[in-house]
């Protein structure tokens, strides 16, 4: 099978100061996936859970403490230290469309110098004619959005003029860091449906980090579920969000508000009260919260079991696939 | 039905700015009449830029330059009694509003002082209300506040950026919990947290409505949250209400166009089949849509929707509709 990008067991070690004292968390935890050509792959899982640390060192921006990226057949390590990730075809969108742009720069700069930098027109009117032509894919034109700031568009008009500007170097692979989480479910349809779009049209793959699941079953093949550090559960999107088989996927899961004032949540949960604390559990680290917690999830790390064509990492299955306790 | 603790009268709130020597009004709040009851969960809802935070800071009388107050009233209920909220001094509003009104604003987790502890916070909130309180007894009721509300006692020793965006967000709403105030305005405290910690922040605000048998007014465009705890809805469209109804009639029986495009663009689990967003974008409130402000984008439009604003009727008991498809306004047409 053809594989775009492939992530292979990296795992990333901060060092950080607590309120109880400096601790070293694991951040991403042997964490491996692939995406293919022309698809779309969710990361999903709460906040702080690892997400954007494994985008960063996809990106470069980080680097990993160990495992490898393999992207277009090519290993990270040949070209370590090197900002490769624009030339090989990376490009990224982030949460804040408002944070991406300077508030005092007219936003179509940006533009202009990316396509100088990577030399993609020759003269102004052809440089017009591509900002153009890519405004026109995200449903906006050079016309409505010369000369303006930040501040002049809508933020959902800006999240797509971010997404504008990362296909300008029509990138093979969009990294988006939670692209809808600050914009209402009208914009972020219109955003999963452009992902959609252009996936069909110019065989982009997207790996779409969100921790809107209604969106990533919508717009994705595969999930990989992610939970402080660890990828728990990782397979088809209809297997993994339509019967969740690791007991934090299936938290998730019901934890989805349904637009259904008949289907109120009734059972109450329990959050963590700090992140580090679990980050730091010798077990499972769903441990805390786990409804069928047992003694050896409180001493060992489970480790991948695949059950039904989905991994899960979770002690429930264990060699034999166990059915969970109600 | 409970009585009324909240009400306006035909409010307009526009921000009045000025731009190079040319005045351009942006009319957030356009003409809205509510009436918010004791003991209910009252929920806002609509697309990005539609006026929900103007109306809040209208409703919690935060209403300060550029915005202004341009017709219509905000009656406070005080022991039974309405109080016009623009008749008041603003050293009595001031009073009014920390004992009758607490309002956590839009991305007010991110507003928490980041050098003090959280206790210094809780208690600089105290004395701000309560006077002669000593040190201590400040932290303990602090203490025994949060423990009331389910949160570890032992946060009020950190900074704020020692904690996740949810606890920053739990421990804001408790802290407006704390003088229990008649009503609590809440501006989209779910939004951008991940669906755990929304559930809980969600519980949360249960716990607190279900204690103080309070008032919460939410603004949240998320509708899966309003289905799950508001007891009415309000949908906001353009500066104006365009549907209210109890959550039931809302969900299950919607009848506005707008509302009705609000709740089937969601994705369904078990549904791939392509979902379409509301077709266009919301209007410039500046350079509002003649007529119904919702004709350029509606499917149903017809002649007099682009020439005259229907007005929000009443259909049957608690729900009300502003279209002229509905309610015999103009004749019923598919
Ligand atoms: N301080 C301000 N000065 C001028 N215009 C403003 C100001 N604050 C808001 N507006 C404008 O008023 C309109 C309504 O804004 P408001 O913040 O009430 O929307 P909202 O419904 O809360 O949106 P969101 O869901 O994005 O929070 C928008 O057109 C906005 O640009
Ligand atoms: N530069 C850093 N230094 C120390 N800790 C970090 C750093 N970046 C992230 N972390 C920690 O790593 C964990 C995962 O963070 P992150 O990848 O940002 O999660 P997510 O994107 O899933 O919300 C968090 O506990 C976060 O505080
Ligand atoms: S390994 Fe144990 S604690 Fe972890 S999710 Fe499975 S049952 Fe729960
Ligand atoms: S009044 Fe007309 S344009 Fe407005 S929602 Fe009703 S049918 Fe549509
Ligand atoms: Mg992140
Ligand atoms: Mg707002």
């Amino acid at each position: 099978m053809e594989k775009l990008l492939e992530v292979k067991n990296l795992t990333k070690v901060f060092t950080m100061g607590s309120i109880l004292s400096r601790v070293r968390l694991t951040a991403a935890e042997d964490v491996s996936f692939y995406i293919k050509p022309g698809e779309i792959f969710t990361l999903a899982g709460e906040s702080g859970c690892g997400k954007t640390t494994t985008a960063k060192i996809i990106l470069g921006f980080e680097e990993p403490t160990s495992g490898t990226i393999v992207h277009n057949g090519k290993d990270r390590a040949e070209t370590k230290g090197k900002k490769v990730w624009q030339e090989e075809g990376i490009q990224a969108i982030f949460q804040d469309p408002f944070g991406t742009f300077n508030p005092l720069r007219v936003v179509d700069r940006y533009f202009f110098e990316t396509v100088q930098g990577f030399k993609l027109a020759a003269t102004k009117r052809e440089a017009i004619e591509l900002i153009d032509e890519t405004l026109r894919l995200v449903g906006l034109t050079y016309e409505e959005f010369a000369g303006k700031y930040p501040s002049e568009f809508s933020g959902g008009q800006l999240q797509r003029v971010s997404i504008a500007r990362a296909l300008l170097t029509k990138p093979n692979l969009l990294i988006a860091d939670e692209p809808v989480s600050m914009v209402d479910a009208s914009l972020r349809m219109s955003i999963v449906n452009l992902f959609k779009r252009l996936k069909e049209e110019t065989n982009l793959s997207v790996l779409y980090i969100t921790h809107d699941l209604a969106t990533a079953y919508y717009v994705s093949e595969r999930i990989a579920i992610m939970f402080r550090g660890n990828i728990v559960e990782i397979g088809p999107v209809e297997k993994v969000l339509m019967e969740p088989k690791h007991p934090y996927s299936q938290l998730l899961r019901e934890s989805i508000p349904e637009a259904d004032p008949t289907k109120r949540w009734s059972k109450r949960i329990v959050l963590a009260e700090t992140e580090e604390e679990e980050y730091l559990r010798v077990g499972c680290k769903f441990a805390g919260r786990c409804p069928h917690v047992m003694e050896i999830c409180k001493t060992q790390p489970p480790k991948d079991i695949d059950v039904d064509g989905v991994l899960v990492k979770c002690f429930l299955y264990n060699g034999t696939p166990a059915t969970p306790h109600e | 039905m409970n009585e009324t603790i909240l009400r306006t009268e035909g409010l307009k709130t526009f921000y009045i700015l000025d731009v190079f020597g040319t005045q351009k009004v942006v009319k957030a709040v356009n003409n809205i009449n509510l009436d918010i009851r004791t003991n209910e969960v009252y929920g806002i809802a609509g697309e990005s830029g539609c006026g929900k935070t103007t109306l809040l800071k209208a409703l919690a009388a935060a209403i300060e330059p550029p915005l202004r107050l341009v017709d219509g009233y905000i009656f406070y209920y005080v022991d039974g009694k309405p109080v016009d909220v623009s008749t008041l001094s603003p050293e009595a509003k001031r009073k009014l509003r920390l004992d009758y009104i607490a309002y956590v604003p839009q991305g007010s987790m991110s507003a928490l002082n980041p050098v003090i502890k959280l206790k210094e916070t809780y208690r600089d909130f105290i004395e701000s209300h309560v006077s002669g309180k000593t040190k201590e007894e400040t932290v303990a009721m602090a203490e025994q506040h949060i423990t009331e509300l389910g949160l570890p006692p032992k946060i009020l020793e950190a900074y704020p950026h020692q904690l996740s965006g949810g606890m920053r967000q739990r421990v804001t709403i408790a802290l407006a919990a704390l003088m229990k105030p008649a009503i609590i305005i809440a501006d989209e405290p779910t939004t951008a947290l991940d669906v755990v910690v929304q559930r809980g922040v969600v519980q949360l605000l249960m716990d607190i409505q279900k204690k103080l048998k309070n008032t919460i007014i939410l603004v949240t465009h998320d509708m899966g949250v309003q289905a799950n705890i508001a007891d009415r809805v309000g949908i906001m469209y353009a500066g104006k209400i365009v549907e209210e109804s109890t959550t039931e009639k809302i969900y299950g029986d919607p009848q506005h166009p707008y509302t009705k495009f609000l709740i089937n663009s969601l994705p369904q689990f078990g549904d791939k089949s392509p979902r379409q967003s509301v077709p266009g974008s919301p209007p410039s409130l500046i350079d509002l849509p003649s007529g119904c402000a919702f004709h350029p984008r509606c499917p149903h439009a017809m002649g007099i929707c682009a020439e005259q604003t229907p007005e929000l009727i009443t259909l049957d008991t608690d729900h009300k509709v502003a279209c002229w498809l509905v309610g015999g306004q103009h004749g019923k047409t598919a």
